[in-house]
């Protein structure tokens, strides 16, 4: 077989948006892994590369951060660095595993095999994205049981988008095109955050991720230039999906609670509002380019600030959708609980299994009688 | 990439509570290509040896990434702390003439 073993489902081509979103956010991606091997290579100015001496612990993490070092599982680092890591990867790892529902209910009735096999990869990717960060969030001291059970029982938060329907196929294009799309440039500042793992598991995602944006953008494209009413199924579904996704990137910067100190910590590298920002002026041309309308009357181009002006997202819904009342919270939460529970005996049985032949591994050689 | 391992004997960290599925945690290395060595990528949970490197396959070789993978668990590595590190690589950093550019080589001097 040839290298690409993929080119059967990858047939379908359409204009790309300029020098626009993937090429570009790929780009960045690259930049900050460069950026990455960049610093290693450098080690921290003054000092061989981790030799804590006798320097107080306080101020050699300080130190680290300000050479734009990475911190890594076993450095010392402030307890409250390590509470907001915690709370912050094992989100974007619910976020991920609970997004695989709103697509994974269009995986049996994809209109072709090509989409269905795309979807598939695509979902399965979700659930990957959740494991490297499950992972990451286990070098700071916490088990992934822990975490999967303080989202079983509503006490960590998943991200409020996937708490929206979808209702049609071009749903699973709008997803693609603007949830992933406004995930990458939540994401890509990320991989330059200083807790290492975590930096090193948005490299692999964002990387990831980019075929998620172009999959979508091609469906909403594709149904962009088909019937009637495909068109009009495509425009509905950017009109529902536009201001949840402007919603994903959080409060306003003046009610945003964690971000001063993430920043001074170099987990965030932006504030909300800046990537909201970036996330509009890249998601006009594009909609452009589809055809299909962004649903706010009040967008336009800015000569002075070379931004768009829009209307910011219902930020009483955000905060209603985040505390549990969504229209389908519910539903999310328990569909993963019941999941989770059916699968407890598969997990049983695995380690039961595993034991028996540890045990008879180790067990003494019996004597035929 | 390559992460510390997360077997946690100082560093400030706290201990690593055990996983209450009972699956240990196990370390992948991927061999990207011929001629290159195993690298870190991640780690995973899993009951045993055989079912660890069918998960780091789905999990860490879903678009080619490896022609090779090994699984550890966990537990069993040893590592050096980073509050070690001082002493620990000290006798390192004075020996400067063990490397080839601590030597000054007379002008003319080929193939050294």
């Amino acid at each position: 077989m040839s290298g690409c073993n993929t080119c059967s489902v990858h047939g379908h081509h359409f204009p790309e948006p300029g020098d626009g979103p993937a090429s570009g956010l790929l780009g960045q991606v690259e930049a900050a892994e460069a950026a990455l091997r960049a610093a290693a290579e450098r080690g921290r100015p003054g000092a061989p590369d981790g030799a804590a001496g006798d320097t107080d612990p306080q101020e050699y993490f300080t130190a680290l951060i300000e050479a734009d070092q990475k911190i890594e599982p076993r450095d010392w680092m402030p307890d409250a660095y390590r509470r907001t890591l915690i709370r912050q990867i094992a989100q974007h790892a619910h976020s991920e595993i609970i997004g695989m529902q709103p697509e994974g209910n269009w995986i049996t009735r994809a209109p072709s095999l090509k989409r269905k096999a795309i979807l598939l990869a695509k979902v399965q990717d979700e659930a990957g994205h959740g494991l490297y960060l499950y992972a990451a969030a286990e070098t700071l001291g916490v088990s992934r049981d822990e975490l999967v059970e303080l989202l079983l029982a509503g006490r960590q938060k998943y991200s409020s988008i996937f708490n929206y329907p979808t209702l049609t196929w071009a749903d699973v294009g709008a997803i693609g095109w603007l949830v992933d799309g406004a995930a990458i440039v939540n994401q890509v500042p990320l991989c330059r955050c200083s807790y290492g793992p975590y930096a090193r598991a948005m490299i692999r995602i964002c990387k990831e991720e980019s075929f998620h944006q172009r999959q979508g953008y091609e469906i909403l494209y594709t149904l962009a230039h088909g019937t009637p009413a495909q068109r009009e199924m495509a425009q509905d579904a950017v009109n529902r999906w536009w201001y949840p996704s402007l919603a994903m990137f959080g409060p306003p910067d003046r009610d945003s609670t964690h971000s001063e100190q993430s920043m001074a910590w170099k987990i965030k590298r932006f504030s909300n509002d800046e990537l909201r920002q970036r996330f509009v002026d890249m998601c006009v041309p594009q909609a452009e380019i589809l055809g299909l309308r962004i649903p706010d009357p009040e967008l336009r181009w800015n000569p002075e600030r070379q931004s768009y002006d829009f209307t910011p997202p219902d930020y009483a819904e955000l905060m209603r959708v985040i505390s549990g009342d969504g229209p389908c919270n519910r539903q999310r939460m328990a569909r993963r609980r019941r999941a989770h529970a059916e699968g407890a005996w598969v997990r049983e049985a695995a380690a039961a299994y595993a034991a028996k032949r540890a045990a008879r591994a180790t067990a003494p050689t019996e004597v035929a009688a | 990439m390559s992460d510390d391992p997360r077997t946690r004997t100082g560093g400030g960290a706290p201990a690593k509570t055990a996983d209450r599925s009972g699956w240990p945690l196990w370390e992948v290395f991927v061999r990207p290509r011929r001629g290159l060595a195993h690298h870190h990528v991640g780690s995973l949970h899993a009951p045993d040896a055989e079912l660890a490197l069918r998960n780091a396959r789905d999990l860490y070789t879903r678009r080619q990434e490896g022609v090779s993978i090994w699984v550890v668990p966990a537990a069993a590595i040893t590592a050096s702390s980073p509050d070690e590190k001082d002493a620990f690589f000290a006798p390192a950093a004075d020996k400067v003439y063990r490397h080839p550019t601590f030597y000054e080589v007379p002008e003319g001097a080929a193939h050294l």
